[in-house]
């Protein structure tokens, strides 16, 4: 075999593994642990094989689960609600830029936005270990009725209960939350076609960076403030200027990187990101490189990506600039069709690579 | 960022790229960067499609977390699970596999494995709880050696008698040269470690051009080191040179770091042998504690099975990591293999050769370098 003919033959050999480990991504993970461990809250794939495995047997049935970051009620009257509901476990409990309350409060918020719904109200449960200081307690509980007056969502019902000493950290919050989605209004996966624009709403990696840092194990300092923020506002501002949006999401637990690939999977097409265009603060790009940690794949807590047509990402994008929540937003990449689910990196440096799904935690690399 | 951004630069690294390919002209170059960190600065950047074709590069043996048998992983847990016990690891050991299951999985399962970022604060713990025995997960080679040295002299300084290391320190030397000594070889040359050498210096690899006539040149780990490391190799075939080179001079000194190479030198000596993932047992290449710190090693103080467990047989990394086959062609990688599942060596740490390429690079040459013209900032 010539030089040539024999690259062409393991080239083609080379695609067919491709292929085949392309189909063996869109399996659904497996759930092989006997056991609960950190990865399966981590929001990758051991995340995704714990629901499929547990969760959609016993809730959803045989119906097929559209997995998004509200569920959709359809009233008798024909008005359509969101409904969402999220936990709290942050540690620590306060961190610069805010604490577990505001990102209480925040997270419903946003996951009832990213649906393209109106948040109308809360519900907060506390889960508080005995000996918490009430002090602390307090100090909680204020900043979830500042954050949500500030968001004009009120909570408007809730519950305790106190476990023995050790069986909690401290304090959980579990919050829920309404919307009403206003009529025509249709954000999924399933609009998305090529060459529509991705657009990220802000600098991103803000807040797991100041989280990691205040938790003080890392012997490194820096101004990195949380990015804790409602999303509801900024996502009503898009939409008026680009109407067509077709999707959003905000890039919380497993970052940016992560809901990228959730938009590259469900709609079946390739999520194209320019490393050069990511807004990342200095900061923040510095604490990750030192830790070896992708900002990708670092949470965010005020931050959306949306995918918006490409008619109308002129317009997305000055609206979103001109809200103090969107300075900073920019296009991040666009939608191609091929290789389909998955997303590409076009890096810095002029090469290419893939963003896969995390599989655990991010950890920081020995050397 | 400084210091960073000026290593990344897309118009140098075309320059150097339009060198690359000059020089290797119709003949084709297989070279092995040694060192995890290189395989881990190749794909995240996307180097392998920016290379021509005719230049291939192989993922070696330095990634120290993959090289760690599934025999001490076993011992690593075992210790975890000692009442009383605080076991502290790097982060990327906690997802390695032993024999049955791994150290977040013990973590799950109640032991208390934490993980720290180097081994002194592993002895922070230690002071912080004098009620409790703390072990330290030592892994890494000549690159984190000496940090543990250092803890090691500090916790015999401070009298910590709750401490100890589970030592697991590798050499590089050795299996660069088990490589070399391989019948199926087929590599033109080396990118040498950039933060071993930093410590033990350039002297070390002489054997490489003298006795097996391979160059050698010691990289940095962005992405522009690679480049020009790569057109320095190819600098030397063409000039029918065979030698000990060092790009990356901004870190590394042609005799190394005296100070650490004298640490070490007296907290640790070299095991007989040791066994490495995928390569089997390498005599001289691995490092345990001295006698002197006896009451520090963890191998001393606590009964371990010390069973030895055997590489899964589908498992090709040994060829992987000896150039002879890409990740792609074991028969496993990317189905029963992937970095949640891993089987082999090769899949375990993000700097391992198979997790890179399935992490990274699981893309046709074709479709990266389309979708990299199409870039959306250079319309």
């Amino acid at each position: 075999m010539t030089d040539v003919a024999h690259r062409a033959g393991s080239e083609g050999r080379e695609a067919a593994v491709f292929d085949r480990i392309e189909a063996f991504r869109r399996r659904r993970p497996r759930l092989l642990d006997d056991v609960v461990t950190l990865a399966h809250g981590a929001g990758g794939k051991a995340s995704a094989a714990l629901l499929d495995a547990v969760f959609l047997p016993g809730f959803a049935g045989d119906k097929p689960a559209t997995q998004t970051d509200a569920a959709v009620v359809v009233l008798p009257s024909g008005e359509r609600l969101a409904f969402s509901t999220d936990s709290f476990v942050v540690k620590p409990l306060r961190f610069p830029g805010g604490s577990a309350g505001h990102l209480a409060v925040h997270g419903t918020i946003n996951d009832l936005a990213m649906m393209g719904a109106r948040p109308l109200a809360l519900s907060a449960a506390f889960v508080l270990e005995e000996g918490f200081q009430i002090d602390s307690l307090r100090e909680i509980v204020a900043d979830m009725a500042e954050a949500a007056a500030a968001a004009g969502v009120p909570i408007v019902t809730g519950d305790t209960k106190v476990v023995d000493h050790g069986a909690a950290d401290g304090m959980y919050i579990s919050t829920s939350g309404i919307g009403v989605i206003p009529l025509g209004r249709e954000l999924s996966a399933a609009r998305v076609s090529d060459g529509d624009v991705i657009i990220a709403s802000g600098t991103i990696g803000d807040h797991g960076t100041a989280v990691m840092l205040a938790r003080g194990e890392l012997a490194l300092e820096a101004d990195i403030v949380s990015d804790t923020a409602p999303l509801h506002e900024l996502m009503e501002c898009l939409l008026a200027a680009a109407p067509s949006t077709r999707w959003l999401r905000d890039a919380t637990r497993g970052g940016v990187g992560t809901v990228c690939n959730e938009l590259a999977r469900d709609s079946d097409l390739t999520v194209v990101l320019e490393e050069a265009a990511l807004p990342v603060r200095p900061a923040v790009a510095a604490a990750c490189e030192l830790l070896g940690i992708d900002p990708l794949y670092v949470a965010n807590e005020g931050k959306f990506v949306a995918v918006v047509a490409p008619d109308e990402s002129a317009a997305a994008l000055s609206a979103l600039n001109g809200h103090p929540q969107g300075e900073d937003a920019v296009q991040i990449g666009e939608i191609r069709t091929e290789p389909a689910g998955i997303v590409v990196l076009l890096t810095k440096f002029g090469g290419t690579r893939i963003v896969d799904m995390l599989v655990g935690d991010p950890l920081p690399r020995i050397c | 960022m400084r210091f960073v951004d000026e290593y990344r630069d897309p118009s140098a690294a075309r320059a150097l790229v339009a060198q690359i390919t000059d020089s290797a002209g119709d003949d084709e170059f297989k070279f092995m960067e040694v060192c995890g960190g290189h395989t881990h600065t190749i794909y995240r950047h996307g180097i392998e499609h920016v290379l021509p074709p005719s230049v291939e590069l192989v993922h070696g043996p330095g990634c120290p977390v993959c090289v760690i048998p599934m025999g001490r992983v076993d011992d690593a847990i075992s210790l975890a699970k000692e009442p009383g016990v605080i076991f502290t690891s790097f982060g990327d050991m906690m997802r390695v596999p032993g024999s049955r299951g791994n150290l977040l999985k013990a973590k799950a399962e109640g032991a208390d494995v934490r993980f720290v970022y180097s081994p002194l604060d592993a002895l922070r713990i230690a002071i912080d709880h004098p009620e409790r025995d703390v072990v330290f997960f030592a892994v890494g080679f000549e690159t984190t050696a000496p940090s543990t040295a250092l803890t090691l002299l500090q916790a015999r300084a401070r009298r910590v008698g709750n401490f100890s290391v589970f030592s697991n320190h590798v050499t590089i030397v050795p299996p660069i040269r088990a490589i070399l000594e391989s019948p199926d070889l087929r590599l033109d040359g080396f990118l040498g470690p950039g933060h071993v050498s930093t410590v033990i210096g350039q002297r070390p690899y002489r054997f490489v051009p003298d006795q097996y006539g391979k160059p050698l040149v010691t990289a940095g780990f962005e992405p522009l080191d690679i480049l020009q490391a790569i057109a320095m190799l190819l600098v030397q075939i063409r000039e029918g040179r065979r030698a000990v080179e060092n790009q990356y001079s901004r870190v590394v000194r042609e005799e190394g770091n005296p100070r650490a190479l004298a640490i070490l030198a007296e907290v640790f000596e070299l095991r007989p042998y040791f066994e490495w993932r995928g390569l089997g047992f390498i005599s001289q290449s691995a490092l345990k504690l001295r006698r002197e710190f006896e009451s520090f090693d963890a191998e001393q103080r606590y009964r371990l099975p010390g069973l030895r467990v055997a590489d899964p047989k589908a498992c090709q990394c040994g060829e992987v990591l000896k150039g002879v086959i890409k990740p792609w062609e074991c028969k496993v990688f990317g189905t029963a293999c992937t970095p949640e599942t891993p089987i082999g060596t090769c899949m375990v740490s993000s700097e391992g050769a198979c997790a890179a390429y399935y992490n990274f690079g699981r893309m046709h040459r074709e479709a990266a370098v389309t979708l990299g013209r199409r870039s959306v900032s250079s319309r």
